[in-house]
């Protein structure tokens, strides 16, 4: 009797990762952007970064007293912060990312039922939420080092733009999204510890190529390509927050078809809209047609479906 | 409790028509930019709601079950017509501010609701305080989230600046988006308030349509309160 047979529950197999370590990862993978950000915009930059991680984090905590149950320590709450703070402008005025912050983590994730449960990416609701309600703060770019449009609303208005500087980052634009290098580097990083695969990106980037490349109206243009593909949120997006765990689809094909539908959302959004950006909202509604996408990619179970080989 | 008082008591609080029953929603959602023309809405929906809750009590044995719905839109579009008439008249910016949600009055489901509900049931004294509670009860609710919109999306209160001339307006609480967010947070505040008052002791979120018993707990089927077609002799338990 000393063999008993253990009866237990699902699940079987347990994974010794766990979300503080992914998150760590995430936060770690973003530092290249960041250091780039501070870097290019000068120490302001690390203001608006403390500030919105401050605020998402102060307000997990805050949520968590208050519910008497604490998940301060996964560090979700400094994901979305750092990923909130690269997408402002460095000249916001700080009171705003931090206003974006609480409703990112407030509204967004814990009113829905706090990390897995949030339908939407907190830190891209947050953006879209302050760029409808400040836009004038929200798209204005000027700072010490540069002053003017983004590379990519002068390409939208026809101006010809140094595909070169859009690649190290040495441009106009929100704080953490300037350097394709720096982001790379951070998702290289992921990669290689297994937090993200290539699928989602890739696919994302691919089919917003080819979406450009048929409809852009400048044909295959090697120029033009390359700064829609570095210039703005393209690849923070792709890499950082269309690969994010809760809001994405868990099926392998589903998340290829996500991805192409992110690149055609993208695509419309840049060449066929009134703004020169659409990255946030492109993933923001792929968010919301995540659960379609999984319904429809649900793989068959084992034993279930196929052809009956035997009359019932 | 008189029957007035206990009609009006539960169209503000009890069965408020927007937190409670949710009933309304798309004039609640769309004109509520500013606390006036929560008001003006509201106003404009209480008058019609009492006066054809009156009237479909005065005719309630006369309308035949069969027809009693096209017999109601009848009634309640007369009053929208007349009201519509009434504000285009003596309250021209109003109507350009409430635009095409006047005349979708007339298939504002709360109207409908209580007279089905209500009115067709019940005599014309209590039919009337019943649509004058539901239509009070709707109207501070428009108010409320009206102002709370206003009051973010542009620092006034019936236009009145309340807040300092450095205040940035934060601008989604005036687009759709606000109003949800609004709504939601004020149905989650009076819930609380009355799980508050439940804790001490007095229930306030029984329903009882029409009568003294909580329809949620009912026993009987065949309660008389409950949409009862007389002409096809079946009754329907809503």
């Amino acid at each position: 009797m000393s063999e008993l047979l253990k009866v237990s529950s699902n699940p079987h197999i347990r994974s010794k990762v766990t979300t503080s370590q992914i998150m760590l990862a995430v936060i770690i993978a973003l530092m290249p952007a960041a250091g780039y950000g501070i870097y290019n915009f000068g120490i302001r930059a690390l203001a608006v970064i403390l500030v919105t991680v401050a605020s998402t984090v102060l307000t997990e905590f805050l949520y968590g007293l208050f519910r008497k149950r604490s998940t301060i320590s996964d560090l979700s709450a400094v994901v979305t912060g750092l990923l909130l703070a690269l997408n402002m402008p460095v000249g916001i005025p700080l009171w705003m990312p931090a206003l974006g912050g609480v409703f990112a983590i407030l509204v967004v994730k814990l009113l829905f039922g706090g990390l897995g449960q949030n339908f939407m990416n907190p830190a891209l609701a947050a953006r879209c939420f302050l760029l409808i309600s400040f836009p004038a703060y929200m798209t204005d770019f000027s700072c010490d080092a540069y002053t003017g449009a983004t590379p990519l609303a002068a390409l939208k208005a026809g101006e010809s733009v140094n595909a070169y500087d859009m690649v190290i980052g040495r441009t106009a634009g929100v704080i953490g999204e300037t350097s394709m290098i720096a982001i790379v580097a951070g998702a290289c990083i992921l990669i290689l510890l297994g937090v993200i695969d290539l699928r989602i990106p890739g696919s994302y980037i691919v089919s917003f190529a080819l979406f450009v490349c048929i409809f852009g109206g400048h044909g295959f243009d090697p120029g033009y390509l390359s700064a829609q593909l570095a210039g703005g949120g393209l690849m923070l997006g792709a890499f950082f927050m269309a690969t994010d765990y809760v809001t994405r689809p868990i099926t392998a094909k589903g998340q290829y078809i996500y991805g192409i539908f992110l690149g055609i959302l993208t695509g419309i959004f840049r060449i066929f809209g009134p703004g020169s950006e659409g990255v946030s909202y492109a993933i923001i509604i792929g968010n919301l047609i995540v659960p379609l996408i999984e319904r429809v990619t649900k793989p068959t179970a084992f034993g279930m479906g196929g052809r009956r080989k035997y009359a019932k | 409790m008189s029957k007035v008082g206990e009609r009006l008591y539960n169209g503000l609080i009890k069965e408020n028509p927007t937190f409670v029953l949710t009933l309304g929603m798309c004039p609640t959602l769309a004109v509520t930019t500013k606390a006036v023309n929560g008001l003006g809405m509201g106003l404009t929906t209480a008058a019609v709601l009492a006066m054809s809750n009156l009237i479909i009590s005065l005719l309630r044995k006369v309308i035949p079950g069969r027809v009693r719905i096209p017999a109601f839109i009848v009634i309640i579009a007369s009053f929208v017509t007349v009201i519509q008439l009434l504000l285009q008249a003596y309250l021209p910016s109003l109507n350009d501010a409430l635009g095409v949600y006047i005349p979708l009055i007339v298939v504002n489901c709360i109207i409908l609701g209580r007279a089905e509900s209500y009115a067709y049931l019940n005599p014309p004294v209590s039919s009337l305080f019943d649509g004058i509670g539901m239509g009070l009860g709707f109207t501070a609710a428009l108010t409320c989230i009206g102002a709370v919109r206003e009051l973010i999306s542009a620092g006034t209160v019936f236009d009145i600046n309340v807040l300092p001339e450095s205040y940035v307006p934060i601008r989604i609480f005036g687009l759709a988006p606000g109003a949800f967010f609004v709504l939601a947070a004020l149905t989650a505040l009076q819930n609380y308030a009355k799980n508050k008052a439940k804790q001490r002791g007095r229930n306030v979120s029984v329903f009882m349509s029409g009568c003294s018993e909580d329809c949620m707990n009912c026993s009987e089927t065949g309660c008389s309160k409950s949409f009862y077609d007389s002409e096809a002799g079946s009754r329907n338990q809503q």
